[in-house]
């Protein structure tokens, strides 16, 4: 990456949503920086899930601007960013159920691919489809789940198929949105080895709960509460920061 | 698949077999309307197999697919009727009084009912759910409506076809040559259409039938594969419907009428959604059912009601899934 740190991946900008009463985005503004993992914490109902989604393009921000890799994509809808490199995984897995763990990845795959307006050969034997699938199920330990239909996967291995799409479709800034979210210790330290070696490579946004990823994983980390930003830092400053301890991580444990 | 003989193998050999030999089995009991009555099954589950490729792959429940099937039969009655009439077409811009070839006829009926597929399509499936439904719906009764107004055409009343068309050196007044014509078509539409699944652009509409957020969140332009699907089944519809003009050589609004449609998606229920070859054996037994108990009872509609409901809550995959099993048509 030539891309100097001043220009950022992705910026959003003084972002609002509401819901009725509830501010779920409340002027929110921060910014990942190229090949940086930027962590973004806040108890439950801050805003997280919210604001992914509105990066992502699902939700129609009340106000503000999303630009990434310094374009406005405010009014760009989702597909279009996914195309620009835009691409996330959700905290509540969403998935193709009625197709393979293969399949799931393939279709991430021939996303990628151009058009996909081809009426005659086969899909499912589709070398060019099939071979990076293969790939990225055995970087994520799925590789003898493959022919499985997504309801026969455990929900550890969902989790993990979550994550398996968003790689394979090629991001070059990934929105994870608690990626971890109900898996078993070593699941989550296997998720951890396969993000690490990301850094440097593409931005990630990511949404995580357990403060230990957080702070094992993250250059920097936003906190939210109530939807506003109470800081942007680097794990130290987080951590040693007073507000956030008694915004957020005092009632941790 | 290859060369196993699978459960589904079986089934789908056997259903050939018969089809082949129908006409002549029925010549041979004597009782050859059989086989007019086996075309028509036929032409319906062309029709039925066009509608399944979006409601039971792309999950989008159209429920005005008649009016396609409609078009393609009014596109047949209209070229005939000023061909015999030796009329001009009254709305074209330029001359033209119409024609009696099928090699004409048949690629207009499909090309017009793909046209009126590709504009309702492109405005229906701006919504989701229960409007889509509504608004496929609506759009199938104006057209309905419309073709009532219409004197020109019969209105109410349809037009009588005075010929079936002309397809050299085929001669589709010979029952038997209609059948096998018809049958021909059915096998081509379902080779077509198995590819068309299992193709890249079959994953795109299966995947917006499970998932369309995500389609979207990978990057797919949900809106345009499902417009494509939308408008290759109205054409599907269309060549059914040029068939069953010249099959009961009348075109009339009621090809159109919502309770039509609703025939052409129960077909799909009751052969299995998303089975492609399902709904074969759901016009044949929607239509069979249909020709037996309307004989016992005038209100055989009570009998395919309960029936109906079995199917939908016993045996998801509907006949077919209870013939072949499990198997699917995936490659
Ligand atoms: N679709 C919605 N309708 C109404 N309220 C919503 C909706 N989505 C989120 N909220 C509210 O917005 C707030 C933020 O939610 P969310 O972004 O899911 O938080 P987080 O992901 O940080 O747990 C919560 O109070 C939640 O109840
Ligand atoms: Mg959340």
């Amino acid at each position: 990456m030539t891309r100097t740190p001043e220009v950022p991946l992705l910026e959003v900008v003084d972002l609002s949503k509401s819901y009725g009463a509830v501010v779920a985005s409340d002027n929110l503004s921060f910014a990942v920086r190229p090949g940086e993992i930027h962590a973004l914490i806040g108890p439950n109902g801050a805003g997280k899930t919210t604001a992914i989604g509105q990066i992502s393009g699902e939700i129609r921000p009340s106000a503000g601007r999303v630009r990434f890799q310094g374009r406005d994509i405010t009014r760009l809808p989702t597909h279009k960013r996914a195309q620009l490199g835009l691409k996330r995984s959700y905290q509540i897995t969403s998935l193709f159920p009625e197709f393979t763990a293969e399949d799931n990845v393939a279709l991430a795959v021939q996303a990628q691919q151009g058009h996909s307006f081809r009426f005659w050969t086969r899909a499912r034997r589709d070398a060019a489809l099939r071979a990076p699938a293969t790939q990225v199920l055995e970087r994520i330990g799925l590789a003898d789940k493959a022919k499985l239909k997504v309801t026969e996967l455990a929900h550890g291995e969902q989790r993990q198929l979550e994550l398996a799409m968003a790689l394979a479709s090629e991001p070059s800034l990934l929105l994870l949105d608690e990626p971890m979210a109900g898996m078993g210790q070593s699941e989550s330290r296997a998720m951890m080895d396969l993000l690490r070696p990301l850094k440097g490579q593409i931005g990630i946004l990511l949404v995580e709960h357990d403060m230990d990823v957080v702070f094992a994983l993250a250059d920097r980390v936003s906190v939210l509460v109530k939807g506003a930003l109470l800081m942007t830092g680097t794990p130290q400053q987080v951590r040693d920061d007073p507000e956030v301890r008694r915004a957020y991580l005092g009632d941790e444990d | 698949m290859e060369g196993r003989l699978t459960r589904r193998a079986v089934v789908h050999g056997l259903a050939l077999i018969i089809l082949v030999v129908l006409p002549p089995l029925a010549d041979a009991a004597g009782e050859p309307f059989l086989t007019t009555v086996a075309s028509r099954i036929l032409i319906y589950a062309i029709a039925a197999v066009s509608l399944d490729v979006i409601l039971g792959y792309g999950g989008m429940v159209s429920f005005g697919h008649a009016a396609f099937f409609g078009i393609g039969a009014y596109t047949v009655g209209i070229l005939m009727h000023h061909a015999f009439d030796g009329t001009v077409i009254p709305f074209l811009p330029w001359d033209w009084t119409g024609s009696v070839s099928a090699f004409v006829q048949f690629p207009l009926a499909i090309l017009v009912s793909g046209l009126f597929a590709l504009v309702i399509g492109a405005l229906s499936l701006r919504t989701q759910g229960v409007y889509f439904i509504m608004i496929t719906l609506a759009f199938a009764q104006m057209l309905y409506y419309f073709m009532i107004s219409l004197p020109t055409y019969g209105g109410e009343d349809g037009l009588n076809l005075w010929e079936r068309s002309s397809l050299p050196p085929l001669d589709l007044y010979d029952e038997w040559q209609f059948y096998y014509l018809t049958l021909v078509l059915l096998l081509l539409f379902l080779a077509l259409m198995q590819r068309l699944v299992n193709s890249r652009f079959g994953m795109v509409i299966r995947g917006c039938k499970q998932n369309e957020a995500r389609m979207k969140a990978l990057g797919f332009a949900t809106y345009r594969y499902k417009l494509a699907a939308f408008t290759i089944a109205g054409m599907g519809a269309g060549l059914a419907g040029a068939l069953a003009a010249n099959h009961t050589e009348f075109v009339g609004p009621d090809m159109m009428h919502w309770t039509r449609s609703g025939e052409i998606m129960i077909m799909v229920i009751l052969g299995g959604m998303g089975t492609l070859y399902g709904p074969v054996l759901g016009a044949a037994t929607l239509l069979l059912m249909e020709e037996v108990l309307q004989q016992i009872t005038e209100h055989w509609m009570v009998v395919l009601g309960p029936f109906l409901v079995f199917v939908v809550l016993f045996a998801r995959r509907g006949v077919y899934g209870w013939l072949v099993g499990k198997a699917t048509d995936d490659d």
